[in-house]
């Protein structure tokens, strides 16, 4: 597989209005009205607005130290591409010092993972950035299709998300890395602050508009410099500096409930392009009221820093979420051995194909 | 008439037998409108019924993916209303999927 560019228009504009001209160099003919203040730009002045916000992002938060070592958590897809390339362009044009690295995760989904991880390939060779990969195989021994083969593929985004989080983390361990940048958009983080408000979990409501989260303890620091940017606007953005990326969804179950999340915001985002970062704003603002009935004489305490009993990994209770998962696991795998041990490979082809059978 | 070139990216490609780039021509009378374009589109070259609303929904495209028209946002080019020329390239670009 390799990557075609979208084609570049022939048909040149002519009788351009004053009306139609981009806001910023009033020379050329805005191509595009930004979702988050309905300016109408051109093509080079969005390209650059859109790279000097994210400076701006990176600079006000603090987020990059010089000499720091980088990892961004690269799969292929259209946010960790635009990433890639966009650390790699401001870190030469305003000298943060930093040395980034590709950092990919093989969950092991055959059909899916296998594609995009090429495109990781590719987008390693166009940007000339280092790449490490770390398998779901070699830090679990195994695969998401095995994993799905055994529990079924209504819960494999759980599966999914635990162990693909902490392999971040301990892929960034192992390069001696000690900062994972993601490529989480507005939008992402604006329907995570929708779904925290729904399943009423305001624990996670207050951190989820976090820039920067770090457990104490935790070697590992993630951030977001995404956080401002909308999806609309970084597809754009590929889209016109013509990058190379992935755009498959996941052939296992997508999430139901942050489809539902998303639908929505979409639909509002038709009638009020501000909302997303409208709700963003909001996010940031809520403070919980600290509980005064039993401030005094909490007993159970959340402690920040505590480690699993089996691997020694960050975890809030004695044993960690994956250890627990892979506990499970465990206990079929006999049982899968007898009963088919080559179905796993590609059940997510299979999938697919079977899609595409009628009757 | 007119010949357009319309292409399918962001994985809307799937739906359209795995091919980005189509050639079509419009054999109506002019003016031919995106959205005649886009009525072609569902009737002849969407094959399962199903997967018409991956691309349309309440009668436009869908929330969520994007319409260039000779790379610019329709939104600023009259949306359906746009009239089509020879060589205009239209292009699709889904966002509803993961990143």
């Amino acid at each position: 597989m390799s990557f075609t560019a979208p084609s570049d228009p022939v048909n040149k504009p002519t009788k351009v209005k004053v009306s139609q001209l981009c806001e910023l160099c009033h020379s050329r003919k805005a191509l595009i009205r930004r979702p988050k203040n309905l300016s109408k730009l051109c093509k080079q002045c969005f390209c650059l607005v859109f790279e000097t916000e994210i400076h701006n992002t990176i600079v006000a938060n603090n987020l990059f130290q010089r000499g720091e070592k980088v990892a961004v958590g690269a799969s292929g897809g259209k946010d960790s591409t635009v990433l890639a390339h966009m650390l790699k362009l401001l870190n030469d044009r305003y000298d943060y010092g930093i040395e980034i690295v590709l950092l990919s995760i093989d969950e092991g989904i055959i059909g899916y993972r296998d594609d995009s991880l090429a495109t990781v390939k590719r987008n390693q060779q166009q940007y000339g950035l280092p790449l490490e990969i770390f398998s779901f195989k070699d830090l679990y021994d195994w695969t998401m299709d095995e994993i799905v083969s055994v529990a079924g593929i209504r819960n494999s985004c759980t599966y999914c998300g635990v162990f693909r989080r902490q392999s971040l983390d301990r892929g960034a361990a192992k390069l001696g890395i000690s900062h994972v940048v993601t490529g989480h958009n507005a939008d992402d983080m604006a329907e995570t602050v929708l779904m925290n408000i729904l399943r009423g979990d305001v624990a996670r409501l207050e951190k989820s508009t976090a820039i920067i989260t770090q457990s104490s303890g935790s070697p590992i620091k993630r951030s977001k410099p995404f956080k401002y940017s909308y999806q609309k606007e970084i597809v754009l953005y590929a889209h016109y500096m013509k990058l190379d990326y992935f755009s498959t969804e996941c052939t296992y179950a997508p999430e139901a409930f942050r489809g539902t999340a998303r639908e929505y915001m979409k639909n509002l985002e038709a009638v009020r392009p501000s909302c997303i970062i409208d709700i963003i704003q909001s996010g940031e603002n809520l403070a919980l009221k600290a509980k005064k009935s039993n401030a005094g004489k909490r007993v159970v305490k959340f402690v920040d820093g505590n480690r699993c009993a089996r691997c020694g990994y960050l975890s809030s209770n004695n044993i960690c979420k994956a250890c627990m998962l892979l506990e499970g696991l465990e206990k079929s795998r006999a049982q899968v051995a007898i009963e088919n041990d080559t179905s796993a490979d590609g059940a997510a082809l299979k999938l697919r194909a079977l899609e595409k059978l009628s009757f | 008439m007119v010949n357009v070139k319309v292409e399918f990216l962001g994985g809307l490609d799937a739906i359209f037998g795995k091919q980005r780039v189509h050639k079509i021509k419009m054999d109506k009378e002019d003016p031919v409108t995106v959205g005649d374009l886009i009525d072609h589109i569902v009737s002849t070259m969407i094959n399962n019924p199903n997967d018409v609303s991956i691309f349309i929904e309440d009668d436009s495209i869908r929330p969520g993916i994007i319409t260039l028209i000779n790379d610019t946002d329709w939104e600023l080019e009259g949306e359906k209303d746009y009239i089509l020329e020879d060589g205009d390239i239209i292009s699709f670009t889904s966002t509803l999927h993961g990143g």
